[in-house]
């Protein structure tokens, strides 16, 4: 394989890495909060679009804003409810907390949905361009992953919201005093954060066969972005993903695929001895 | 030094003892679990509780122990000694690792911890050549009556418990341990009084790991057979952690009262609804977390077991 | 012992694009107390962080008792006897009173077992006057008491020079004279002091020299009478229209 196709796989793995760690990446940054229902909210979108797909036929590119909207709403009542009682307790505290829901949502899942591996399968035939080969699901999930990434980018930059959530993460105590209600954006973001998730879920559906066991690995993803790119913004998780996304195509060639996960796994922890608040330098909580 | 804690942690060891003798073997198997997942949750005190550096890396070094024992029985090394080696191997490389780690904090001294389950699991996967990669690794099994097997463990796994509890005495009645708490409360003015808070906080690290080793050689004994993704779950690490937070992280007997209390509840859940034992572990943890935030011992019913106050002070 | 206790080499410090201490030479001698103004920012505190090891300086050298201790860590510094309070105090929220001063012993002038400790502690605390609060929770403290706990903390760890960070700060006139007294007491027992202040009145009294810092560098030392009529420190303090304003009225 050439180094032209590695980094074209790379970067198509990249952008779905993006899309599914920046809502991650949000939550952490703004409330945080270490999300560990993060890697269960993706599966859920896939499983959900999976679902429509296949009994009443219903097109994933219609799924996703259903999606969108309902794992919004559990995002959205996660916090409000739970979440926000704990959100200025220590690390552990919170970390605890998301576990133990996760538990529950984990299991609810394997319970009615079974742990089988599923996949839509769009047979589109795929493309090659210079030389490059690219299967169209696989084209089409990245161009997705990007433009699911620049809209929340676009809307962070421009709405109300985006800016109130950005200030927020900057200086929660000053943000209070210009008159933001903090817990309401804390829901909000981390309704988004869910969203983004199973987005990314339904996209991760249609490439990869996707079952709750590996909701754990793309949480393990999800924190190596979160460390390559900092917490907390969308570029950020931008950089991170399509680093680690071309980090792994080039491991899983030359050390071989199960390896592609160590070196993940080892970049972050060098990062985080050298530049724990990322390549783009934003500065995270500790 | 809270006496109350002495004699009611002897009084329990006392019960754990006896189960061989007037219990089933569900029991006493559970007796063993019990003593195991104190040892850890005592251990994890230590770095978790009294220095407030919420480690999740026990997995990691329980599971180092696990392979280190067994990789050592299968090449002949006779059972203790490979206890013995095991737990020197944890020691070393936990002091290795720490030095680095413990630079991070909070957030990112979690996440560091998590990964490095994750890196060893990895490793075991791939190094099948020592490690007997995917496939596992078979141990010698002991060729005893299974009753007294199950005695023998039982009786090993309890003495590292006494040990782990003896060291949490004696940690919180030294420096060591008053430097650990000053560096949870403020480690910069810990700095600033003079405690060389690298020199602690990995001399915390290395004891809490050290025994972990222990069990997990014990474990790959006891069990006959390890594999990866078994000898390194993140479960097993968040729950030593949960364990410890539920009975009160930083008290003497809040991590034994956690261990026994969880792995209790484990065994009635597991039985009765083995499906969803996942779900009604979850629920315990999000209940843990909003009614009981500091743990069990730190409600005012228990007060007379701690020992947290100027317990030293001469004059009133 | 011959030579200053503590002597800066052109010390200076900086914060990426913000020099807060510039080419700053200076000495202490045993056993003086030193009083050290300056506008706010004028990088006292930085000095003070440059000495104690928590911002190194970024050039220059510092010396502490003939030792070449400009890179020290802040926990060696306090070790060596190199003791510093803080402006914002900073005890150990979840210990007493006691447990607080009996760190300092510990970590601070090394001593090994915790009851010894405490009986430091119990000491320390009676000369500062806060004794009786020995069981109390630090957290509990006013204000003017925190302070004392801040010292005696500091005294635990047998301290051979103090800096003492504006410990006036919020304190009424009773308080103050109160804290003057203490820190006199301080000086009889042979400990060098760097006092840092806005109070005029604090400065006047303790010290034999005034340094005066003003954008981190050092713009007159002295006697206080003279350092205080000093043109430069009337501009810095005042501005270029008043000082000219004053210093024509021959004012002091």
């Amino acid at each position: 394989m050439d180094i032209a196709q590695l980094v074209v796989n790379g970067l198509a793995l990249g952008a779905l890495y993006a899309c599914m760690a920046v809502g991650f990446s949000l939550v952490w940054g703004v409330l945080n909060v270490i999300n560990m229902l993060h890697g269960s909210f993706i599966i859920l979108g896939g499983y959900l679009a999976y679902f429509a797909w296949s009994y009443w036929g219903v097109h994933p590119l219609l799924a996703l804003p259903f999606v969108g909207v309902g794992l919004f709403a559990l995002g959205y009542g996660l916090q409000f409810f739970l979440v926000n009682k704990v959100v200025r307790a220590p690390v552990l505290t919170t970390l605890t907390l998301t576990f133990g829901l996760d538990m529950i949502l984990y299991n609810l899942m394997t319970v009615y949905f079974s742990a089988t591996p599923r996949r839509i399968r769009l047979d589109l035939g795929s493309f090659e361009i210079f030389g490059v080969f690219m299967p169209a699901d696989r084209l089409i999930g990245m161009l997705l992953a990007l433009a699911l990434t620049a809209i929340l980018y676009y809307v962070m930059r421009t709405s109300k919201v985006g800016r109130a959530i950005v200030a927020v993460r900057m200086d929660q105590v000053a943000a209070q005093l210009m008159g933001i209600r903090v817990n309401s954006i804390y829901a909000i973001t981390f309704g988004i954060g869910a969203m983004m998730a199973g987005l990314a879920g339904v996209i991760l559906v249609l490439v990869f066969p996707t079952t709750t066991s590996v909701a754990g690995v793309y949480l393990g993803k999800a924190f190596v972005v979160c460390v390559i790119g900092g917490l907390g913004s969308v570029p950020g998780a931008l950089i991170g993903g399509l680093v680690l996304g071309v980090v792994e195509s080039f491991a899983a060639h030359y050390f071989g695929p199960q390896n592609a996960l160590v070196v993940g796994f080892l970049l972050l922890l060098f990062l985080l001895l050298v530049k724990p608040t990322g390549l783009v330098g934003v500065r995270g909580y500790e | 030094m809270s006496r109350y804690a002495v004699i009611l942690f002897a009084l329990w060891v006392v019960v754990l003892a006896a189960t061989p003798f007037f219990a089933e073997n569900y029991v006493v198997r559970a007796a063993i679990v019990i003593a195991m997942y104190s040892t850890m949750a005592l251990s994890w005190n230590v770095i978790g509780g009294f220095a407030g550096y919420p480690s999740l890396a026990t997995a990691a070094f329980v599971g180092l122990g696990s392979y280190v024992g067994a990789v050592s029985q299968v090449n002949g090394v006779p059972m203790v000694l490979a206890w013995a080696l095991a737990t020197l191997v944890v020691a070393l490389v936990s002091l290795a690792i720490g030095a680095l780690l413990l630079r991070l904090k909070g957030h990112y001294f979690a996440i560091g911890s998590i990964v490095l389950v994750e890196l060893f699991r990895l490793i075991a996967s791939s190094w099948s050549s020592v490690t007997g990669g995917g496939n596992g690794l078979n141990v010698p099994l002991l060729r005893w009556e299974p009753d007294d097997v199950g005695l023998f463990i039982l009786m090993v796994m309890l003495a590292l418990m006494i040990l782990a509890f003896a060291m949490n005495v004696v940690v919180k009645n030294t420096r060591l341990g008053f430097g650990l708490q000053c560096i949870r409360q403020n480690e910069d003015a810990a700095d600033m009084v003079g405690v060389n808070t690298t020199k602690y906080k990995v001399a915390g690290f290395m004891l809490s790991t050290i025994l972990c080793g222990t069990v997990g050689a014990v474990y790959a004994s006891w069990v006959g057979y390890i594999d990866p993704s078994e000898s390194f779950q993140i479960l097993l690490t968040l729950k030593v952690a949960v364990m410890a937070l539920l009975g009160g992280a930083g008290t003497l007997l809040g991590p034994v009262v956690g261990a026994a209390t969880f792995v209790i509840l484990e065994e009635v859940v597991w039985v009765n609804f083995l499906s969803w034992n996942r779900a009604i572990l979850g629920v315990l943890i999000v209940f843990l977390i909003f009614f009981l935030p500091n743990g069990i011992l730190r409600t005012g019913a228990f007060s007379f077991l701690r020992s947290d106050g100027a317990s030293g002070s001469k004059r009133a | 012992m011959s030579g200053p206790v503590i002597e800066l080499q052109s010390v200076a410090r900086r914060f990426g694009g913000i020099q807060a201490v510039r080419d700053v030479s200076l000495k202490l001698e045993e056993g003086e107390v030193v009083g050290m103004i300056g506008p706010n920012g004028a990088g006292k505190t930085t000095l003070v962080n440059c000495i104690t090891g928590v911002h190194p300086a970024t050039s220059g050298k510092v010396l502490f008792e003939g030792r070449d201790v400009t890179r020290q860590r802040p926990f060696e510094a306090a070790r060596s006897g190199l003791c510093r309070t803080f402006q914002v105090v900073q005890p150990f929220p979840e210990m007493t009173v006691l447990q607080n001063v009996a760190a300092g012993a510990l970590f601070g002038q090394k001593i090994s077992r915790l009851s010894q400790a405490y009986d430091a502690a119990h000491e320390h605390l009676e000369f500062v006057g806060i004794d009786q609060f020995a069981d109390m929770p630090a957290s509990n403290l006013t204000l003017a008491n925190r302070k004392r706990l801040e010292l005696a903390k500091s005294l635990a760890m047998k301290p051979r020079v103090l800096m003492l960070d504006e410990v006036n700060a919020g304190l009424n006139s009773a308080e103050i004279n109160g804290a003057l007294d203490l820190i006199k007491k301080i000086s009889d027992q042979g400990i060098s002091i760097i006092v840092i202040e806005h109070l005029m009145k604090v400065i006047m009294t303790l010290s034999q020299r005034i340094l005066v810092l003003h954008h981190g560098e050092l713009i007159a030392q002295g006697d206080p009478r003279q350092v205080v009529n000093d043109p430069k420190v009337v501009e810095a303090y005042l501005g270029e229209k008043f000082a000219k304003r004053i210093m024509g009225n021959d004012h002091v």
